[in-house]
């Protein structure tokens, strides 16, 4: 059989520095023009077995490889990571940090040159892969100042030129906003259509399946849990349990008593059977509609008339007027280079608006320095190594006391208490750097909390986290926003906004676009589209199955759904105690 | 978005289409003319070349504003420290004494110090041009094809090359870490001590560490799958071969050098021009 481009045969590998093999027996097969999904929770196992397939392992990252593994029929093990390049492409996830060239022509070129294509070919092979993407009016551009959408075409050229057989995608979505992450599976499709095989890893399941998939391979703990069809998987119910979030119009027809069948073709909102769903749900939505009350909060943070421009030109920020309350959670969207960052760089006294002011009960803020203000409104980066100095938990807490001088009794009773809260206190003698990517999170949210800033801004405080992670770290927050801290929340992952604040603030192009319940931002087809956002599939469910007023079913679904959440965690918590 | 004060920036002008290579022979021979001699009638005449160089180049003052002022106010420091160290060591090079006003005691200015002063002022300024243009008007990976192109290990060349690419980028990293560290209370400003200065300096270097180390692994991955490395030679998208006008600016560049060497030896006799005897 001559079609079979990937085989595992009781393929299993175990890193050198680790106790334990990372993948056990694994069997799978993958033939010439198949598109597969990947999915599995982060330490699944699933990064591991892309770079089997494309030669990082065992060549960059050393281990021990039992069974075989064929790729293109070359045994991987026998082969080197040159060989494999260039049977297989890899993009790989956040294509900022990876361009190589100065110019998108000369980034794409990278492979050719190394493979000492001559000059005259290179500069005509760069164009037709520059074209094929798309990208071909924009050779000379800095790849850094182009779009996200404009960047991934360009780290996808930049593998395509090498004319490969195999395009391995390494979690492409986790750094788009929605709507380019739509567009970038779009994409990935159809060079599908050009007869590559195409494996994709990812654990965004709702979002991949935009387009057909031939199959998904859902991997845990080293292991291949299911290897089959789209519908098949989302019919056997498994996703929530292997920490993948499920599609939430699924959610939703669960919710309200359907059972899933295969048959239904519930792989995609587009292809699904409504039927046998319109019943239930609307006798759901009778029960659980209108239950939910708004809380009134007093007035906290104005901002007022802010505006601001980096090169005294193009405006970042155009009179921009916001107010938050007391107690709210509230997110800040809006596609890259909205104005997101800025405005938190201006609430946190980092830059001077160039107009406007930012008033904290009535008073004005721009008469503390920086590190004064942060007694006010503190910020955690998105990335906790940009944050981390100190080799200890406790001592990377205390750092902000300990310079304000304050006793050091006194600090150790703060940090305790904060250790507490943020669940590190079981760690608090431990090294940092033995913690996982989210208990880093937590000690950068705690080296903040520590200061008692009236309000608190998170930089996409989920980025890069799979569905358990994003759960708890949002957990996490929501539990702190009930206890009294104020929260804005910087971010363009949808389900964080829809799921956790009642109130979206939505930049673009330097404007407030709007400022109002979040589920009404992902119902207007209008503002979505402005904002680069996508419109939920909860909505189009809701107009598929013939509800008059879709926006009341969405919010329907979002308090119930809250309610089931804190349910479940009660139940967790009841359990654990 | 962001604002990149010091870096390259892509133009279509003469000194941009000049091959990297030849820029970086043209600045050695025309800093080692400088360095070579104390003469003011030359050193004004590479002044005003490079000067006129940086106009041609279509460098804007935004761009290297943050770089002038730290000169200007290293220059000026300089020239007046010169002058409070030695007051009197124009008259030993010269062999004359001008006296133009005195400070009482021995302090005296002559026009000999002025003139030896203003000579080494000019040398400085002369030499800063020709550097900010190489900087700013050398593509790194152009450059780092034809240092290749003159023997150099090609590995040397990519790492070169990423490191000017990447040094904006890092920046960027540093202030962003600054500003957090800040908002958490650590004061850089000059109110702290030095040694308190030192040990909070730490909790920036440390993250700009960190962080610069997750970029560099994730950039050899990136490498290694495309294959960097792979044969002993590669070939390079942004080479251009050197041109007519790369011949005739190193030809220039290297006369003004013989000329420096002739004026020095046949019609100066020293390192210095003396009109005051």
């Amino acid at each position: 059989m001559n079609d079979e481009m990937i085989v595992f045969k009781d393929f299993g590998f175990q890193y050198f520095e680790q106790s334990e093999p990372t993948l056990h027996h694994i069997n799978l097969t993958i033939r010439k023009g198949e598109k597969i999904l990947i999915a599995g929770p982060s330490g699944s196992g699933k990064s591991t077995l892309g770079n089997c397939i494309n030669g990082l392992i065992p060549f960059a990252h050393k281990g021990k490889i039992t069974g075989s593994l064929t790729v293109a029929g070359i045994e991987t093990k026998n082969s080197s990571l040159f060989e494999l390049s260039s049977k297989v492409g890899t993009v790989l996830q956040d294509s900022d940090g990876q361009f190589i060239g100065l110019n998108v022509a000369e980034d794409i070129a990278f492979a050719l040159e190394n493979d000492c294509i001559e000059q005259k070919e290179m500069i005509e092979r760069v164009r037709k892969t520059a074209e094929m993407v798309g990208m071909d009016t924009h050779l000379a551009k800095d790849p850094h100042r182009c779009s996200g959408g404009q960047k991934q075409r360009v780290s996808l050229a930049g593998v395509m030129v090498d004319d490969v057989d195999i395009l391995l995608f390494d979690e492409p979505l986790a750094n788009l906003d929605p709507k380019t992450g739509k567009t970038a599976i779009e994409l990935i499709d159809e060079i599908a259509a050009s007869g590559k095989t195409i494996v994709i890893i990812e654990h965004r399941l709702e979002d991949v399946l935009h387009r057909h998939v031939d199959r998904i391979v859902l991997v845990n703990d080293g292991r291949i849990i299911m290897d089959d069809t789209p519908d098949n998987v989302l019919a056997a119910n498994i996703l929530t349990s292997y920490g993948i979030r499920e599609p939430l119009y699924l959610k939703a027809a669960r919710y309200a008593g359907c059972e899933i069948t295969a048959d239904m073709k519930p792989a995609s909102i587009e292809t699904i059977d409504t039927e046998k769903l319109r019943s239930p749900l609307k006798y759901w939505f009778e029960e659980n509609k209108g239950r939910y009350d708004a809380k009134e909060r007093k007035e906290m943070l104005e901002v007022k008339n802010i505006s601001f421009s980096y090169d005294g030109v193009k405006p970042t920020l155009d009179g921009i007027n916001l107010t938050i309350h007391e107690g709210e959670m509230l997110s800040i969207v809006g596609k890259n280079g909205a104005g997101k960052t800025t405005l938190s760089s201006i609430l946190c006294g980092f830059i001077k608006p160039d107009e406007g002011s930012v008033l904290m009960y009535g008073e004005d803020l721009s008469k503390y320095s920086i590190s004064e203000r942060a007694e006010y409104i503190g910020i955690v980066m998105q990335n906790p190594n940009q944050m981390i100095s100190k080799t200890m938990i406790f001592d990377e807490i205390a750092l902000g006391l300990r310079i304000r001088n304050v006793d050091e009794k006194e600090i150790e009773k703060k940090v305790d208490e904060v250790l507490k809260i943020c669940g590190l206190y079981e760690f608090r003698s431990w090294p940092i750097s033995a913690l996982s990517f989210g208990q880093k999170k937590r000690v950068t949210i705690a080296s903040i909390l520590v200061l008692n800033p009236k309000i608190l801004i998170l930089d996409e405080p989920t980025a890069g986290q799979d569905y358990y992670h994003y759960s708890e770290i949002m957990e996490f927050l929501k539990r702190l926003n009930e206890q009294g801290q104020t929260i804005i929340l910087i971010t363009h992952d949808m389900h964080l906004m829809l799921e956790y604040t009642e109130r979206a603030v939505v930049l673009s192009d330097a404007k407030l676009l709007a400022d109002e319940k979040s589920y009404q931002v992902l119902c207007d087809p209008d503002l979505t589209q402005r904002a680069n956002l996508r419109e939920t599939s909860l909505f189009e469910l809701a107009e598929k199955t013939g509800f008059s007023d879709p926006e009341a079913f969405v919010e329907c679904f979002i308090h119930y759904d809250r309610r089931m959440r804190a349910d479940e965690n009660q139940n967790v918590l009841l359990q654990s105690a | 978005m962001k604002i990149r004060t010091f870096s390259y920036s892509q133009l279509d002008t003469f000194v941009h289409r000049l091959s990297g290579l030849s820029k970086l022979v043209c600045f050695l021979l025309l800093t080692s003319a400088i360095m070579l001699t104390y003469d003011i009638r030359i050193i004004l005449g590479i002044m005003i070349l490079s000067f006129a160089m940086m106009r041609v180049a279509k460098i804007r003052y935004s761009q290297i504003r943050l770089m002038l002022i730290y000169v200007m106010a290293f220059l000026v420091v300089n020239f007046f420290l010169t002058y409070v160290f030695e007051p009197e060591y124009g008259v030993q090079i010269y062999g004359t004494k001008h006296v133009l006003f005195s400070f009482g005691g021995s302090y005296t200015v002559t026009q000999e110090q002025l003139f030896y002063q203003f000579t080494k002022l000019f040398k400085y300024l002369s030499v800063i041009p020709l550097g900010i243009i190489f900087v700013l008007t050398t593509n790194p990976s152009e450059f780092a094809s034809s240092l290749n192109g003159v023997g150099v290990s090609y590995k040397i060349c990519t790492a070169l090359s990423l490191t000017l690419r990447y040094f904006p980028d890092v920046a960027d990293d540093y202030n962003t870490i600054a500003l957090a560290q800040q908002a958490r209370g650590v004061e850089m400003s000059s109110k702290a001590k030095m040694t308190e200065r030192l040990k909070r300096s730490a909790s920036i270097l440390i993250p700009l560490i960190m962080t610069t180390m997750d970029r560099i692994e994730l950039i050899s991955n990136a490498m290694d799958l495309r294959g960097y490395g792979k044969h002993r030679k590669r070939t390079w998208y942004a080479r251009k071969p050197l041109k007519k006008a790369d011949y005739i600016s190193m030809a220039v560049s290297l006369a003004v050098l013989v000329f420096t060497l002739y004026v020095r030896l046949c019609i100066n006799h020293s390192i210095y021009y003396n009109p005051f005897i």
